[in-house]
């Protein structure tokens, strides 16, 4: 795509066949003058407008992006542009966390005969792109590789002692086993602070069932691999809320799935854990006591308070107990409300940052991506597993190419196709050896999802993600008018 | 002067200092977490702790790039002939001379096990050759055993001086370094360091106490013919799979995993030719053009990674495995799955067939040659060495 060089900048727009497509031939035909920097792409309704549309060319070094639609009740299809309308808003409300400035991209309704408008649409648009100049380039940007956080205060009491209701927990499961293929949960891993998932088949298995502070791996993950086959899984109440997800989307049955929970205090982080030891220390054992766990590490003990070591999210947890439960053992752990300022400790730090600081950020980050994508297979929403749109050559979504944006824009799939249903458990972070904070990215759909809809995915078994849906009149979205 | 040399830290940070002129010095450098090898100039080159930092990946993109071009192309017209296009092809093969500083003993031996399929046999990979060539390993001697690490287990130690050119070892006042091929000898005698052969023993010691901190070695000794055996074992190799998740970090992460994949990128007129680290653990390392997929689930693809580290790879390369024991799949995994867990159960119970026909008179016969899982065994292994997938 040539542009005039110093006078042009690249500006890509998404025009819908029926209206503004026309509106633009209507120009066209009456002689309006008006800027040539826009590049136009039709499609047949503004609703066809994925949203990894506007991202990939804004990661792909568009100074701006328009998106133009038929004007509200008047889609060609009757509703598409109402779907355009939620996604469109909510991408524009996200580019901000990635360092895009959101005034790059806009979207708008022109209909077939406002060839007037239009000019004034196209013209307004180009104007203020011109004012915000050439979109940066990763290369000119200074990447940042740390990322201060501050530990935020527990809006519960966190633990990590035993649960005293283990063994009935055990009980229960031993009753079940024999309708089951098998119960998912956590045992001791490779070493004391590791626990891994297994699927318990037998009553020895259960009887090496834990329950504590390490118990972090999201177990909701492995249900759709057992989809007709009935199974149990044991489940705190972060990993209960992505079992209600798969099942208000349908991605397994109700009658397939036995779940047993327990309250929950607390899990850790383990990158915060790890810092408490010296370098690659070899862990020979590990305790949870009321707050404090104690590591052995050769021969040396570390005393640490949950306080310290607990994962963000159980920070500001509003559901330890399991949501939805078939069997749920022991004494419930009391339920905090929302904390005002809900925000994790990585967007909080984020939304310090400017905006070209933000995409240093980012680039610092990506830079160390190995794309081995443990975030993909960890995410218990990533459910199209060896069918990912980014791996298909055709379209060709991503390049092969060892790159920022390209890394990037990977992470920018994940988290839009998570946008509604992301039930927040992290794992996609806690499951990237190279460290990478690509939770803040879905969380910051979250948080704009929470401000537009009102909208929290895995509480409800019978809600309707909201870019599954829409309003005619949206109470929270304002009309962009361009001219 | 001997092959060993003694450097205060001041001296040997000054030294890479004095080398970032000449070569491109690839060093673990801490970003965010995490610690990496990455290029790094004299003025990056600053805090000798962060250089000895056992760092979160390999190091084989110092030679293995995650990503990089082969070849350019473009089409032009043919001037005579304006329904003909002219395509310009241009070998694009970045290999400057390089100081690869701070990896283990483990890494280093990482490019041992690489350099057999790229650089053995029939075929040489130009592009691999020539950055091996151009690279010098100047590898520390571990202190003691990390979480995870098992080199013991798979012929190794941790002094081990196998596909370093200096070997270092940190002793009191500073480092003895020792110098192991020509290319160490050469870079180490242009230094200004001085003779350390007195350090010899101190080093020893070194060596000695990190040796004994390793735990006992966990791979027995036929698992090989062990693992080979297991490939038919299908409940075996998805109960071992029931936590994987199916992602590729323990390939990535890997200082011996080597398979890669090609692809074109740009159009068909104006583009180029990358090839890609690939991995076994993917659908796609496999999947067919018909649609078909031989590995179609995670026991599959496990079931390979492991045969093609203690089974394959070894039938290929004189009973070699393709793992140092560096213990990073281990501690990165996001399931916690133990690649020696895995490989010591393969081998758990393993008879071999002969031995269990007459015990006393072939204790250590193998497999016999028509067992269907030896014969699959020696099949993969033909394709395993160097595996490309368009």
């Amino acid at each position: 795509m040539s542009v005039l060089e110093g006078k042009e900048l690249r500006i890509v727009g998404f025009l819908c066949n029926w209206c503004s497509y026309g509106g633009a031939d209507t120009a066209g035909t009456a002689r309006a003058t008006q800027p040539t920097d826009l590049r136009i792409i039709r499609v047949p309704c503004s609703g066809r407008v994925n949203p990894l549309f506007v991202l990939k060319s804004l990661l792909g070094g568009a100074d701006g992006v328009l998106v133009s639609g038929c004007h509200p009740r008047d889609c060609h299809y009757s509703s598409g542009n109402f779907y355009a309308r939620r996604r469109l808003e909510l991408i524009k409300e996200f580019l901000p966390i990635i360092g895009i400035d959101p005034a790059r991209f806009e979207y708008t309704w022109v209909s077939a005969s406002e060839g007037q408008r239009w000019k004034e649409v196209v013209t307004s648009f180009t104007e203020k792109i011109h004012a915000l100049g050439p979109a940066p380039k990763w290369d000119e940007l200074t990447p940042r590789y740390d990322m201060p956080l501050e530990l935020l205060e527990p809006i519960r009491p966190l633990g990590c002692g035993e649960n005293p209701s283990l063994a009935e927990l055990k009980d229960t499961i031993k009753k079940a086993l024999p309708e089951l293929e098998g119960v998912l949960g956590w045992k001791r891993g490779f070493d004391p602070l590791h626990a891994e998932p297994v699927l318990m088949t037998t009553p020895e298995e259960v009887d090496e069932l834990i329950w504590g502070p390490f118990n972090v791996h999201n177990l909701a993950n492995f249900l759709p691999k057992y989809a007709g086959k009935k199974v149990g899984i044991v489940v705190k109440g972060c990993d209960s809320k992505g079992v209600v997800e798969l099942l208000a989307e349908e991605l397994i049955k109700r009658d397939d799935v036995v779940i047993f929970g327990m309250g929950c205090n607390g899990t850790v982080d383990m990158g915060r854990v790890q810092a408490k030891l010296p370098d690659g220390a070899v862990v020979e054992a590990a305790q949870g006591h009321g707050n404090t766990i104690k590591v052995t590490a050769s021969g040396q003990t570390y005393d640490m308070t949950m306080l310290e070591v607990a994962q963000d999210k159980c920070r500001h947890c509003t559901r330890p107990n399991a949501g939805l439960c078939d069997h749920f053992v022991g004494k419930k752990v009391e339920e905090a409300l929302d904390p005002a300022d809900g925000r994790s400790p990585a967007i909080r730090f984020l939304d310090s940052l400017s905006l070209p600081e933000r995409m240093g950020f980012w680039k610092g980050q990506m830079e160390r991506c190995i794309r081995c994508n443990a975030c993909r297979s960890a995410c218990p929403m990533c459910v199209c597993r060896d069918w990912c749109v980014s791996d298909s050559r055709e379209p060709h979504w991503l390049t092969q190419e060892d790159s920022v944006s390209q890394k990037l824009f990977f992470q920018l799939i994940h988290a839009q196709h998570l946008a509604g249903r992301c039930t927040g458990c992290g794992e996609c972070q806690r499951a990237c050896p190279m460290d990478i904070p690509v939770f803040a990215l879905k969380q910051q759909f979250g948080r704009m999802i929470k401000k537009l809809f009102g909208y929290g995915a895995g509480m409800d078994i019978n809600a309707t993600p909201p870019l599954l849906t829409y309003q005619v009149e949206e109470p929270n979205i304002k009309e962009h008018d361009l001219s | 002067m001997s092959n060993i040399y003694f450097a205060t830290p001041d001296a040997l940070l000054g030294w890479l200092k004095t080398l970032a002129a000449d070569y491109r010095v690839i060093a673990p450098r801490q970003e965010g977490p995490a610690v990496l090898f990455r290029p790094q100039g004299t003025d990056e080159l600053q805090n000798l702790d962060t250089l000895l930092k056992r760092a979160t990946a390999s190091p084989k993109e110092a030679v293995l790039p995650k990503s990089e071009t082969l070849v350019r192309f473009t089409a032009t017209k043919n001037p005579d002939d304006s329904a003909k296009l002219d395509m310009a092809l241009e070998a694009v093969c970045d290999a400057p001379a390089t100081i690869l500083f701070g990896g283990r003993p483990c890494d280093a031996r990482g490019f041992v096990v690489l350099d057999r399929p790229y650089l053995q046999g029939k075929y040489q990979d130009p592009y691999y050759k020539a950055r091996r060539e151009a690279t010098v390993i100047v590898t520390q001697a571990c202190t003691a055993a990390r979480t995870g690490c098992f080199c013991t287990s798979v012929g190794s130690n941790p002094a081990d001086k196998e596909g370093s050119d200096i070997l270092f070892t940190p002793v009191e006042g500073g480092f003895a370094l020792e110098a192991i091929t020509g290319k160490g000898k050469e870079l180490l005698s242009a230094s200004s360091f001085k003779d350390g052969a007195d350090t010899t023993e101190a080093a020893q010691k070194v060596h000695d106490q990190a040796l004994a901190s390793l735990p006992t070695p966990c791979i027995p000794q036929n698992t090989q013919d062990a693992v080979a055996a297991r490939f038919t074992d299908e409940p075996f190799w998805i109960k071992q799979t029931v936590k994987c998740l199916a992602c590729g970090a323990c390939t990535y992460l890997c200082p011996t995993c080597q398979c890669f994949t090609i692809t074109d990128e740009g159009s068909a007129l104006d583009g180029k030719r990358l090839r890609s680290w690939d991995s076994c653990m993917t659908s796609q390392f496999t999947l067919e053009a018909s649609g078909h997929n031989p590995r179609n689930d995670k026991a599959k693809r496990m079931r390979q990674r492991i045969s093609h580290k203690f089974s394959y790879y070894p039938a290929s390369y004189d009973g070699q495995y393709s793992c140092v024991g560096c213990g990073r799949c281990v501690v990165s995994c996001p399931a916690s799955l133990d690649i020696r867990e895995v490989t010591a159960g393969a081998a758990q119970g393993y008879v071999p067939p002969a031995q269990s026909a007459k015990p006393k008179e072939e204790p250590v016969a193998k497999p016999a040659k028509d067992t269907p899982a030896k014969a699959k065994t020696e099949k993969s292994s033909k394709k395993s060495a160097a595996k490309e997938k368009s």
